[in-house]
């Protein structure tokens, strides 16, 4: 029996199988217990769209990675160290992406000629010498589930379905990992039908004692805890720290949160955590559609609360007239765009950043708005606070660009207290305003003010017609217009005054500038702190404010020679910079297959640029 | 949450300092005039009445209302009601809309609102043409109907704004007309106080793209014999002569004369606005001119919960067994860890 344990800085796991066979569950249950053990980490949920795609084709591979270590983890990784594969689809949709040498757990009992060759493999990859070169465990994890729970009463039916639990606990022996956090969560999940708990534990327990009995791996591994800051920790993700922003701004501001929206993936789950917490004032109106959604919330913006859509590209595009009209109303809301790969329906459950000029430009008329991006799992809650503050302060839709990369994902966070977060204070009008007008404007942010019904003496009308100034009566003037489509674009313009800089990791005399923005966050700075460590002259700016963008940009531009824009598209963020900074010149670098950058492509790319 | 009103408010306090821009003569004038004088009736005060329009000629009502009003976009009046009401339940809610608005552009959000039940009123200006984008025809033209696109005459169908609200379980459906004030005006009230989502079908004259589209009904020699005014409890008794009543023949509807063939009151249907079954408000609302009369007042009315009350029952039940009542309880529920 092996009992010898390596120590190792950071690890990359990978689990695939078909889209029923629980990966998800398997992926979140082991970054939940790797945050609980200390480490830092990011993990990347990747599952086709449907729900059920054809059983053990490529197609329907469902996979999960997860980077985890005992340094500062930014991204999900590249290459695994080790691949769970519970079939051979899974085992071919992977194999690109392991590292030479590394780990493969395959479930040996689906390697029959119909699993391969469904699979695409002509010839059993287990065989014919496909994985030489890595280290294979071939285990009979489906007869060994079973075999498990042979004394629990459960359907026949159910007794494979706790083979996922088998190979976790393959893994958590391999990394050391204990079960309890698995364990206490089957409880709970399965709290009604404990059968269903205990067959899964007994999987759980089985799958760890056949890898710690069985000579098939060489040794266990050991990833110490992360020296992150000091404090009280939990493991996020990115929509549930976006739906939990905007709480915190709730809470702040003394507003109540209306949510009027429609599903769509990767949004959905926005809408599902607060309707989870209907105890704190929240109504969450599931509408008939997408427009329907932001109406009702401009109406309850109108009647006094901080109201929020959220949705993803088709609906941002359904959604604006409406944002217009919100626009020219000058009412708060908080239009949350979780991105994924577009054009039309694309790839839904793909990452992309493709809607960037559609948040920026993508209404008719003069229509601008502010718009802000989130770039890690955590800080969409950060983000989703400055959203809610900006647009309840400025009187303006703000919207919120996040991505199925970053909304998906998780990561451990330090708790925050609401009490030290910055303040936030509406823009109302009060009963007995003097001289009070619907569009009478404050003069350093230029914002109109909230009069809502209720307020006795400041009935009032507005509307999508073009505001008289400072009456806000209907008017068709010449000159108002002009003046109108003027000030509500120096209000948005303002907003500069009120975010912070952009901050550059890195030397202000490096040869090159990687410039990103939003969720590209994690890959870029991995990859340009390695080029750092290796003496390169690189440095990183990235960008969560882009409309208006920081005052500091054009300061920060000119430092440098050479400017790359990476981006998840075919280049979008560059046309914005190239129209507001056009004394530059940039260079760029895209990914347009609906995943997100890879370290390796990023230095490539870099060191190829600070050659040329 | 109804309050009583210090100073009597009077119709003039609901008029704001705009133009009234309609053209000269439009059916429209009417209905402003009767819903400003049923504001001071309704119990609330000004700051608590909220009027609500979507695009097209009767959609300019807020900005002639001295109330807190949102003129939004094309055919979504009722999701910025939903949300306004839902915001606020303290707060009236009175949508206004058209042919075009409700049943063209904004058919989805018309029947969802009714399917809900959310307690708002809408008041639908029916004039069977588009006005504002100078005279199309809208769901609601009779099929035939010539205008600028459709010179040769539509071959589309037409539906009944009331048809389709009942089909979409609507509880309150009432029609009046908009040269008939002072029945306009009971209705309105009536919808006001009904809890739930209350539809009032107004037949409306464009006097420039529609002249007289109603005047088989409304025209002073025909409209006692083509008007049944329905009151609940009552026969459902029309004519000049107040002899003509309605009876079923099978599944059908039929006109007898009282005195005749041995008819007498006591054989004329009572009209139950109550009843939950719509089949017969199916059928009164489907009657059309000439070979019956036209239905109006209200049709149907049916107690049944609002849907903005629903909502904040389960926000308040909901709070009796919360377990995290804070954002800092949220944050430092479930599984935390500490690193030092």
């Amino acid at each position: 029996m092996s009992n010898i344990v390596e120590e190792i800085d950071q690890v990359v796991i990978k689990f695939a199988g078909d889209s029923g066979d629980g990966m998800q569950l398997t992926g979140t249950q082991f970054s939940n217990t790797a945050a609980f053990i200390g480490n830092d980490l990011a993990t990347f949920p990747d599952f086709p769209a449907e729900i059920r795609a054809p059983q053990g084709t490529v197609a329907g591979v469902s996979g999960f990675k997860i980077q985890f270590g005992s340094n500062r983890i930014f991204s999900p990784g590249d290459e695994a160290d080790v691949l769970i594969a519970m079939n051979p689809a899974a085992l071919l949709a992977n194999i690109d992406w392991i590292r030479d040498g590394g780990t493969i757990i395959v479930d040996s009992d689906n390697f029959k000629i119909k699993d391969f060759d469904k699979a695409g493999y002509t010839t059993n990859p287990l065989e014919d010498g496909t994985l030489a070169g890595y280290n294979v465990v071939e285990a009979p994890i489906t007869k060994l589930t079973k075999d498990s729970v042979k004394d629990c009463d459960i359907e026949n039916k159910f007794r494979s379905r706790s083979k996922n639990m088998f190979a976790l606990g393959i893994v958590y022996w391999l990394f050391s990992r204990p079960l309890s956090i698995t364990e206490d969560y089957l409880d709970a999940k399965f709290g009604k039908v404990p059968e269903i708990a205990k067959a899964n534990k007994l999987a759980l327990k089985a799958g760890y004692n056949y890898a710690l009995t069985v000579e098939l791996l060489p040794s266990s591994y050991k990833v110490k805890a992360a020296t992150l800051p000091k404090g009280k920790y939990r493991s996020i993700m990115g929509n549930e720290a976006t739906a939990w922003g905007l709480m915190a701004a709730a809470e702040r501001a003394k507003l109540d949160i209306f949510l009027g929206t429609y599903p769509i993936t990767p949004a959905s789950d926005i809408l599902h955590e607060l309707s989870k917490y209907k105890n704190f004032n929240i109504v969450t109106l599931q509408a008939e559609d997408e427009i329907a959604g932001i109406c009702s919330s401009i109406g309850a913006s109108f009647a006094g609360s901080l109201a929020v859509t959220s949705t993803s590209g088709p609906g941002l595009a359904l959604k604006g007239e409406a944002i217009g009209l919100a626009m020219m109303t000058e009412l708060p809301i908080v239009i949350i765009d979780v991105q994924r790969g577009g054009p039309s329906t694309g790839l839904p459950t793909k990452t992309e950043q493709s809607d960037l000029l559609q948040a920026v430009y993508g209404r008719n008329g003069e229509s601008p708005v502010i718009v802000i991006a989130a770039s890690t799992p955590s800080n969409c809650f950060d983000y989703a606070y400055k959203a809610a503050k900006l647009a309840v302060e400025h009187m303006t839709p703000v919207i919120l660009l996040t991505d199925g990369f970053i909304a998906n994902g998780a990561e451990p966070w330090k708790i925050k207290s609401v009490a030290e977060m910055e303040e936030i204070v509406p823009a109302m009008a009060k009963e007995g305003d003097k001289n009070w007008n619907p569009y009478t404007r404050a003069e350093d942010k230029l914002n109109r003010t909230w009069a809502i019904p209720g307020t006795k003496g400041l009935e009032h009308r507005i509307g999508v017609l073009e505001k008289q100034a400072v009456t806000g009566n209907v008017s068709y003037d010449p000159n108002n217009h002009e003046e109108m489509v003027k000030v509500r674009a120096e209000k948005v313009a303002r907003v500069a005054n009120f975010i912070p800089d952009v901050e550059v990791n890195g030397n202000e005399d490096a040869d090159l500038l990687v410039v990103g923005w939003g969720g590209t966050y994690g890959g870029l700075h991995t990859a340009v702190s390695a080029m750092q460590e290796q003496g390169k002259s690189v440095a990183h700016a990235h960008f969560n404010y882009i409309n208006p963008l920081p005052k500091n940009t054009a300061t920060v531009f000119a430092k440098y020679k050479k400017i790359v824009v990476c981006e998840l598209n075919n280049g979008q963020f560059i046309k914005l910079l190239q129209s507001e900074l056009p004394e530059f010149n940039y260079l760029q670098y895209n990914k347009i297959q609906g995943l997100p950058f890879s370290k390796s492509q990023l230095v490539d790319e870099f060191n190829n640029i600070l050659e040329a | 949450m109804e309050h009583l009103v210090e100073d009597k408010l009077t119709f003039r306090d609901f008029e704001t300092d705009q133009d009234v821009r309609w053209c000269p003569g439009c059916g429209d004038y009417a209905i402003l005039k009767a819903v400003q004088k049923v504001m001071p009736e309704i119990g609330k005060e000004k700051e608590d009445i909220v009027f609500i329009s979507g695009i097209g000629c009767s959609s300019r009502f807020p900005y002639y209302m001295n109330t807190y009003g949102f003129h939004t976009i094309h055919g979504r009046a009722p999701a910025f009601a939903t949300g306004v009401k839902l915001s606020n339940p303290n707060l009236s809610v009175w949508q206004v809309t058209g042919d075009g608005d409700a049943l063209a552009i904004g058919g989805n959000h018309y029947i969802h609102v009714l399917r809900r039940n959310i307690d708002i009123n809408i008041l639908l200006f029916n004039n069977e043409i588009y006005g504002l984008t100078k005279g199309q025809f809208s769901p609601t033209s009779q099929t035939g109907i010539k205008t600028k696109s459709s010179p040769q005459g539509t071959v589309d169908r037409s539906f009944n704004p009331g048809k389709l609200a009942l089909g979409a379980e609507a509880n309150f459906f009432a029609r009046v007309i908009d040269i008939d004030p002072k029945r306009m005006a009971e209705v309105m009230i009536e919808a006001e106080n009904h809890k739930g989502t209350s539809l009032v079908e107004i037949l409306q004259n464009c006097i420039i793209f529609n002249d007289k589209v109603f005047a088989d009904v409304t025209a002073k020699d025909v409209k006692l014999d083509r008007q049944l005014w329905l009151t609940h409890g009552e026969p459902m008794i029309f004519g000049k002569e107040k002899n003509k009543g309605l009876v079923l023949n099978g599944f059908n509807l039929e006109i007898v004369t009282i005195g005749e063939n041995g008819i007498t009151d006591a054989d004329i249907l009572v009209h139950d606005a109550h009843c939950e079954n719509n089949t017969l408000h199916n059928m009164l609302i489907n009657m059309s001119a000439p070979e019956f009369p036209v239905a109006f007042g209200v049709i149907r009315q049916v107690a049944a919960d609002s849907f903005d009350d629903n909502v904040w029952k389960q926000i308040e039940g909901e709070k009796d067994n919360a377990k995290i009542n804070s954002v800092d309880e949220l944050m430092n529920s479930g599984v935390t860890w500490e690193i030092d």
